[in-house]
């Protein structure tokens, strides 16, 4: 394996997802980003001189919805979804900036 | 000798656009519905659901970036960027990074020393995040997400102001732009326009950028001045001490006249955008944006000119008008329906204006329909009602946009014209004060401004005052 994650770009990583890894996890997860690394090492040996940046797979463009409100008061159904709920919001850890 | 500083100054400007549903969902955008009833599973960040994009907000930000003297870009696409935060439910917010809308515009300001331009670096499409309350008494917080979803559009310009002036006149400039085209009310107070100030401070005569601050959390013209002025020394202050500014996201305090840093736990500012799969690329072409182009509705300077042409109204009248949609929008209306131009100014000029000062609005809050004050203008210029009746009947339109037909009917505010009725109350004021009538006959023109207050006073203010001057003329 050419690419070598340290345990910093892990830590760092593991802070941008918010997932706590355990040790173990953290060794699985490390040598997995090396591996996809290194697959793309393998890309990049191509020469893609003039050729166009792919943005999305389907050769499809342009869809559209016209503005038309379709949706009315769904809250019930919504908020079943929700962790927990108060005043017909859904109620989350408090937040603070 | 003191060291003299410049200031750099960059605006983020979001707006929220008019269109009546949400970006990627059916979901209505009306503002003030009770929490989370205009919601979907889109706009909530459900798994499984997909976003498709609405057409009328790719034709507001084609309008903006036309009307910026922007470039559009013919192949555009969205992106994600990812953050965690409550108030956004798919932990990315869909935006554009690589290629947005619009590029390289600008507008031209007046500043007092001459016309300057103030470059557009791009304008792109993106979704508003919910709106977050933090709970008082449980230690939580409510999420809403009614505004999640929104379409805004992010107008990013160069460091190119270099004072709070400019940067109001550069605001001042696209609010009217965008209010023209019908693509934003932009309220800075309820949000639909909202800026973000990144400013910084160096030497003048340097050529390098000093490191820069971004402040949010402006909602008026008068917070972004205090804003920069208050950033401004702070900076100042740092290099003085040979300290460094940091890099970094600050909160404006407009009470506190204060700006705080806003530190989220790690501070991760490493937002991983990519290409969303969920949307498909978009291709502009050049019949589209013709086609946007020819529709462009009239903008100020062209309606300016046509004031000045069409109307019969001063040119000081013409630029008041013309510098709010909302006002230049009553006063055509207002004018199809009466057809007296200068009166429908002073209207709207005088005490729409002074009535909105005096109750601490903005213009675009003026909700008063055109037919109200154009059957006003007929019952005041038809000497129905005389000029102080007016005025009263007006602020009952202005606040209650009350029917004045009715309402001069109901409250039998209708001016007298009866002549026997007016002149036997002036025959019994004359009667009463012998005094002022003596006065009059000494010479003293004065005298008869008395009497005529004595007659309006028996007539409870509703007497026709021209016909009041008249008979007592003759009578005297």
């Amino acid at each position: 394996m050419a690419n070598i994650i340290s345990d910093e770009t892990m830590e760092y990583v593991g802070i941008l997802a918010k997932l706590e890894l355990s040790e173990e996890e953290k060794k699985q997860a490390e040598s997995d980003m090396g591996r996809m690394l290194d697959y793309i090492d393998k890309l990049n040996e191509l020469d893609t001189t003039g050729v166009e940046p792919m943005s999305h797979v389907f050769p499809v463009n342009n869809v559209f919805r016209e503005d038309v409100v379709v949706n009315g008061d769904d809250r019930e159904n919504i908020l079943k979804n929700a962790p927990g709920v108060k005043e017909g919001a859904f109620k989350v850890p408090k937040t603070v900036e | 000798m003191a060291k003299q500083y410049e200031t750099v100054i960059g605006l983020e400007v979001h707006v929220e656009l008019a269109t009546k549903t949400k970006i990627f969902c059916g979901c209505s955008t009306e503002f003030g519905g009770a929490p989370n009833t205009h919601t979907c599973p889109v706009c909530t960040g459900m798994p499984g659901s997909l976003p498709v994009l609405n057409k009328q907000v790719v034709e507001y930000a084609i309008a903006v970036g036309l009307a910026t003297n922007c470039t559009i870009t013919q192949y555009c696409k969205f992106d994600r960027k990812n953050y965690f935060y409550p108030d956004n439910p798919q932990n990315y917010q869909i935006s554009q990074l690589y290629l947005p809308i619009c590029r390289n515009g600008g507008v031209e300001i007046d500043t007092p020393a001459g016309k300057k331009i103030i470059g557009i670096h791009e304008i792109h499409m993106e979704e508003d995040a919910g709106k977050l309350v933090h709970d008082e008494w449980e230690d939580c917080s409510l999420v809403d997400f009614n505004r999640s979803g929104v379409p805004l559009i992010e107008i990013v310009s160069e460091p190119d102001m270099r004072s709070a002036e400019e940067v109001i006149a550069y605001l001042d400039k696209l609010r009217l732009i965008i209010q023209y085209l019908g693509a934003s009310d932009c309220k800075l107070n309820e949000g639909s326009m909202r800026a973000d100030v990144n400013l910084s401070v160096r030497e003048v005569g340097a050529t390098e950028f000093g490191t820069r601050t971004e402040m949010k959390n402006l909602n008026s013209f008068k917070a972004i001045a205090r804003a920069i002025e208050g950033e401004r020394a702070r900076q100042i202050e740092l290099l003085e001490e040979g300290k460094q500014v940091v890099q970094e996201t600050r909160r404006w305090d407009d009470n506190k006249e204060y700006s705080y840093a806003m530190r989220s736990k790690e501070d991760a500012q490493d937002y991983r955008y990519f290409p969303d799969p969920d949307l498909v690329p978009i291709v502009i072409s050049d019949e589209w944006i013709e086609r946007i182009r020819k529709a462009q509705p009239e903008l100020r300077t062209e309606k300016l000119e046509r004031y000045k042409k069409e109307f019969d109204i001063p040119d000081y009248d013409a630029e008041i008008l013309t510098s709010s949609k909302v006002l230049a929008d009553l006063f055509e209306a207002t004018t199809e329906l009466c057809h007296k131009p200068k009166k429908v100014s002073n209207w709207l000029m005088v005490e729409t204006l002074r009535l909105v000062k005096e109750n601490d609005m903005e213009v675009e809050d003026i909700d008063f329909s055109p037919e109200n004050l154009a059957k006003l203008i007929e019952l005041a210029e038809s000497g129905a009602i005389n000029s102080s009746v007016a005025k009263e009947v007006f602020e009952k339109i202005f606040k209650e946009d009350i029917d004045p037909d009715k309402y001069v009917e109901e409250k039998g505010l209708k001016s007298v014209n009866d002549e026997g009725a007016l002149r036997a109350t002036i025959e019994k004021v004359i009667a009463d004060n012998p005094q002022s009538v003596e006065d009059y006959h000494n010479g003293k023109e004065k005298a008869i401004g008395f009497l005529v207050g004595q007659t309006m006073k028996a007539m409870q203010g509703k007497a026709n005052p021209g016909m009041v001057n008249k008979i007592l003329k003759e009578l005297l």
